[in-house]
């Protein structure tokens, strides 16, 4: 159980490391393009259901 | 809000794309690809949303999407796009304090010689929070095989990191090393 035993430090380490590398980009902001692409998306959506809704257009 | 009632997948979606950047990141290695796959499955998953069963977990399901967008698509730009700079760039963005920051890039310089199966079991399980069972949905195999990617990948990154104080020379060594090899082989 002690956490001195070298086999857990590194262990201990590596999970901090895995850690750190990915909520460091999980916690960027979203990159512009992506805000647009899901603007877009939500467009379409909008002009089909619109569409379907309303004139048969 | 009190009612409990489930997100509108729509929106819930937009909640999950700091992670499936992070995925991304974490199987291609590389900014621009990660971007390109995040983008496809981004459209991809928008366009099968009515086919998420709500309730269930939608990282999971996205993941799983932004997987087979990689391994279908683009695994095979990899090589041709190779930026070590984005990759690196990851490493020295960290936070200039103490040692952190050297060790944080002799990890992702070992991280980045594992196999992409040990990589993506690592990360799921490791850092994005799935459980094994899940971490094998989303990979399609076995409990035992996601599992042994770990203890493999574990295994790698330890002996590429030699994490012993007594012998900090040894790590870049062994570092450098494997990196002039890899480097040989594509050469």
């Amino acid at each position: 159980m002690t956490r001195t035993n070298k086999t857990s430090r590194i262990e201990d380490e590596i999970d901090q490391n895995l850690k750190r590398a990915y909520d460091e980009v999980a916690n960027e902001a979203v990159p512009q393009h992506l805000t647009d692409l899901l603007a877009k998306l939500r467009a379409q959506d909008a002009a089909k259901s619109s569409g379907s809704d309303g004139s048969d257009e | 809000m009190s009612d409990m009632e489930p997100m509108d997948p729509k929106d819930e979606l937009v909640t999950h794309l700091g992670a499936m950047r992070a995925f991304a990141m974490s199987l291609t290695r590389n900014a621009s690809l990660a971007d390109d796959i995040v983008q496809d499955a981004l459209v991809k998953a928008w366009g099968n949303l009515d086919k998420f069963q709500r309730g269930t977990n939608m990282r999971a399901w996205l993941f799983t999407i932004l997987r087979n967008t990689y391994y279908s698509h683009h695994r095979k730009r990899k090589r041709e796009v190779e930026d070590t700079e984005g990759t690196l760039q990851a490493g020295l963005a960290q936070k200039p304090d103490h040692d952190g920051r050297l060790q944080m890039r002799d990890f992702q310089e070992a991280f980045d010689q594992l196999p992409e199966e040990q990589r993506e079991a690592l990360v799921l399980v490791g850092a994005g929070g799935f459980s094994y069972e899940e971490a094998a949905e989303t990979c399609e195999v076995a409990v035992g095989t996601i599992k042994s990617r770990i203890n493999r990948g574990r295994a790698r990154l330890a002996e590429l990191m030699a994490l012993d104080e007594d012998s900090p020379l040894e790590v870049t060594e062994v570092v450098t090393q494997g990196i002039v090899a890899q480097n040989q082989g594509l050469a």
